[in-house]
């Protein structure tokens, strides 16, 4: 089985109060980045559909990932790499060329090239949280789609996947190809079985960590590097960005006396009851 | 020991000092700051992502657990160091032939200074990894490395080191511990019980000094013992103060035969294996120190952000900030120091030919070489990580004396590390002793440095002057603090000759500015390299430059009260004036804005919640 997962680098979202932010842009010079959490998690279920859980060193499948960006985001290719993808493709542009119908574009001309089984993406970006590539990549390809996915199962030719809903799961057959986004329960123990993977195994709650020879052995597999014109299509950015501006420090709080404070303040002040 | 006889011998006036920047020890006399030091801002991708790893496996798998460690629930330890074996960290000092990863010493202390918040395994994984595994690496022979070194690596076996014994600690020669050659000559029979053995609970491999009987005379050596081996027993777990989730026992020997071919290097050469592992194991202390004291440090800016006293949080307030920026300083010396001895290590081994087959012993010259730098690693930054985790509980008030807050375990964790590894006493007086010696032999140029600046000294005009640049005060106040504490030593020396090895409170003193020295040194060429990097006015450049100039004033001052000390121990009358006169013309103040640039160090800090100066 041959998975793609596409990756965005996001700022760290523990240091967001470093992010300088003037009307004209987003200043990122300096920032720590990470990849978009939601990403690894597509990375983890990528890594546990093409292997048996009791034999994650040994890949039952590709696993290839990818993303947009200048030459600095290999450093993030390579993070995936060093867990267990087999190579990585990256797209050079700058962050500021970009908005979601473009990288869809872009991605969309990789997966055709790429061919895989399926394609894994996070439910969306912490940064802009715009939660659209995912399905416009499916749409681009006229794939089916399953979002929000909380569990993966693996059957021949096919992955049952389930999302939560109010009051339950919802489950979707979808058939190879097809794109898949992750939610965050993707990562819990039972969540994801390939068909290899014995249903009684049960994951390590999380993503999984890099070992260090896998960081080593991450410098030697392969990056490739396509243009943006080439995979866009034509597409240019279509987005523009009016405006910025930084999410007002919050006031500081109060503390009451007693219940009797804390209602009249709802009511009187809060209006809220 | 007669490593002062000799003295006197003069030297060329034409000495370039600056040929000794890479000599171990050559601090002391070359210009400040102009080392072409490593500092933590020239790591590239590939070291940062392995500290990243090992941070990430502390803060989600060993940090969590912490409580359950300390209180030695059964298996959570083992079983954390077998998840480590598994990612790797067990295989970042051993030989790609034997499954490893043959990474530098940069690596290594980023993984100690990764793994250092939690006292007990960091003292776990170092002993294995460390003084358990290294003898091995360095000394071992082909045949012995190959029996244990990939089953240690691969946490199958855990290894652990056994030198002190109950009534020999700091005098670790003096061991009673004996091998004797059975008469079949086939085996080595070993008695003796060792002491505070860390890892001694579960060790399956100990490394045993012993004196080997030849005769009249007792050999010093190291023997290759298993723990199956019948005669070994283990003692109880001592119950400790600090690292308690950590294992420490007797390992007691009862005529156990153990196969001659588990000696370790030749006969009558333990002490070189002790004293070099322990070399190696004073870097990670060091930098295990300024990794413990960056966690305490952010502990008490987030209790110091989120206690309220008097309606303001008290990280507002000037004593709570001082606290912070006086930690913040000692934990930027202590990490330029560390890092910049890995980088003289590093560079030097990079030069070897991994094929020689001598390759490992002139790796463990290097070591050898940089066996100053080492001591005074050991003794600065666990001095330093003592006065910071003391700080940080005061931040928290009574509620750092209590179990329920994280700082009360550091403050604990933090105590064993001025006394193991050599105590810090031993290691200070090391440090002045090797200096010295390193003269005697012709390996640095100190006595030439001292006449030099007794000719400096007689003549207006002929001292260092003031350069430029925002560390211009800083790198003046280094080159006289050089001359002055050389100055010192060599008169100590030339006065005392031989005897001043007893002089303990003179060598105490010395040793003390001499790693002030290196500190000094350390972070005047970092924050200089900060400066070129990103120009005088960058935000960062100015935190860089604050932490070097508020270290360098405590330090300067450090220096010369230090030598006030020894001038006094070592002279009086018209001798003691003249030996005033000349450090009094060394002693040079200048201005520093210690509140404004405690202020920026301590707003830096605050803002970033913890120390965030590096990887």
């Amino acid at each position: 089985m041959k998975i793609l997962v596409a990756l965005k680098r996001v700022a760290d979202p523990d240091n967001a109060n470093k992010v300088k932010v003037s009307p004209e842009k987003i200043d990122t010079t300096g920032l720590e980045w990470k990849i978009n959490p939601f990403d690894e998690y597509a990375l983890e279920a990528a890594l546990r559909l093409t292997e048996d859980g009791k034999k994650p060193k040994k890949r039952e499948g590709e696993v290839v990932v990818m993303t947009l960006g200048p030459k600095e985001v290999e450093t993030t290719l390579r993070s995936a790499l060093a867990t267990g993808a087999d190579r990585a493709i990256r797209i050079d542009c700058t962050d500021d060329e970009l908005d979601g119908r473009l990288v869809a574009n872009a991605l969309k001309t990789v997966i055709a090239e790429e061919k895989p089984d399926y394609v894994i993406f996070g439910k969306q970006a912490v940064d802009g949280d715009n939660n659209g590539v995912g399905q416009m990549v499916a749409e681009l390809l006229d794939w089916p789609m399953a979002t929000f996915a909380a569990t993966i199962q693996e059957e021949d030719g096919s992955l049952l996947v389930s999302r939560e809903v109010d009051g339950g799961m919802c489950t979707l057959r979808v058939k190879t190809p097809a794109v898949v986004t992750v939610d965050l329960r993707i990562v819990a123990p039972e969540s994801v079985y390939s068909k290899l993977t014995d249903k009684a195994h049960k994951y390590s709650d999380g993503v999984r960590f890099a070992a260090l020879p896998a960081i080593m052995k991450a410098k030697k597999k392969p990056i490739d590097v396509k243009a943006l014109a080439d995979t866009a299509g034509g597409v240019t950015i279509g987005s523009n960005y009016a405006n910025f501006e930084a999410p007002a420090a919050r006031a500081a709080g109060v503390k009451v006396e007693d219940v009797a404070a804390l209602v009249d303040k709802l009511a009187n002040e809060a209006k809220a009851i | 020991m007669a490593w002062l006889s000799g003295l006197g011998a003069k030297g060329s006036c034409m000495t370039d000092y600056d040929e000794h920047s890479t000599t171990g020890g050559g601090f002391a006399v070359t210009s400040a700051g102009r080392a072409g030091a490593f500092t933590p801002e020239q790591f590239g991708e590939e070291h940062l992502k392995y500290y990243q790893a090992a941070a990430e496996f502390s803060r989600n798998q060993v940090e969590p657990r912490a409580e359950d460690i300390d209180h030695k629930k059964p298996e959570v330890l083992r079983e954390l160091m077998q998840q480590a074996a598994d990612l790797g960290f067990f295989l970042v000092e051993v030989p790609e032939e034997y499954g490893g990863m043959a990474l530098d010493k940069a690596t290594s202390m980023l993984i100690a200074e990764a793994l250092s918040p939690v006292g007990s395994f960091a003292v776990t994984y170092g002993a294995h990894t460390g003084i358990g595994t290294l003898p091995l690496v360095y000394y071992g022979t082909g045949e012995q490395r190959s029996r244990y070194l990939e089953r240690l690596a691969s946490g199958e076996l855990m290894a652990s080191y056994c030198l002190s014994e109950p009534s020999s600690g700091s005098d670790a020669l003096a061991a009673k511990t004996t091998a004797t050659l059975s008469a079949d000559g086939k085996h080595y029979v070993l008695n003796g019980t060792k002491a505070w053995i860390t890892n001694g609970g579960f060790a399956d491999l100990y490394t045993v000094f012993a004196q080997l009987v030849d005769g009249d005379s007792l050999k010093f050596s190291a023997f290759l013992i298993e723990r199956k081996t019948p005669g070994v027993s283990i003692g109880k777990e001592e119950r400790k103060l600090g690292i308690r989730g950590s294992s420490t026992t007797l390992v007691i020997l009862d005529n156990v035969k153990v196969p001659v071919e588990n000696l370790l290097g030749e006969v009558g050469r333990g002490h070189k294996i002790a004293f070099n592992i322990l070399n190696i194991g004073r870097w990670k202390l060091g930098i295990g120190s300024v990794g413990a004291a960056k966690y305490a440090l952010g502990e008490g800016v987030r209790y110091a952000k989120e206690r309220v006293q008097f309606k303001r949080p008290i990280s507002e307030f000037g004593l709570i900030r001082q606290k912070i920026a006086t930690s913040a300083q000692l934990i930027y010396a202590g990490e330029s120091m560390a890092y910049r001895t890995a980088g003289l290590v590093d560079a030097a081994t990079a030069k070897l030919d991994k094929s020689d087959p001598e390759y490992f012993k002139k790796a463990i010259n290097i070591i050898e070489e940089y066996t100053i730098e080492a001591s005074i690693l050991k003794v600065f930054c666990s001095d330093a990580l003592a006065f910071v985790v003391d700080e940080m509980l005061q931040v928290h008030g009574g509620n750092g004396y209590t179990e329920d807050y994280t700082v009360e375990r550091l403050f604990r964790d933090a105590r064993i590390m001025r006394i193991f590894e050599g105590t810090n006493e031993v290691n200070r007086l090391l440090i002045p002793a090797t200096l010295l010696k390193r003269a005697l032999q012709g390996r640095l140029p100190l006595l030439e440095f001292a006449e030099q600046t007794k000719k400096e000294l007689s003549g207006p005009g002929r001292l260092p002057t003031r350069g430029t640049g925002p560390m211009a005060d800083e790198a003046r106040a280094s080159e006289l603090a050089k001359r002055a504490v050389v100055y010192c030593a060599s008169y100590a020396a030339t006065k005392y000759l031989d005897a001043l090895k007893n002089k303990q409170r003179v060598l105490g003193e010395l040793a003390d500015a001499i790693a002030h020295l290196y500190g000094m040194d350390s972070v005047i060429a970092r924050a200089e390299r900060i400066t070129q990097a990103h120009g005088e006015d960058d935000e960062l450049t100015k935190v860089h430059c604050a932490l070097a100039s508020l270290y360098c004033f405590e330090a300067r001052a450090s220096i010369f009260q230090s030598l006030q000390r020894i001038a006094m121990m070592i002279s009086e009358d018209d001798e003691l004036d003249l030996l005033y006169e000349r450090l009094g013309k060394l002693d040079q103040r200048y201005r520093v804005d210690v509140m404004g640039l405690q202020e920026r160090v301590a707003e830096y800090i605050l803002q970033n919640d913890g120390y965030k100066l590096s990887h």
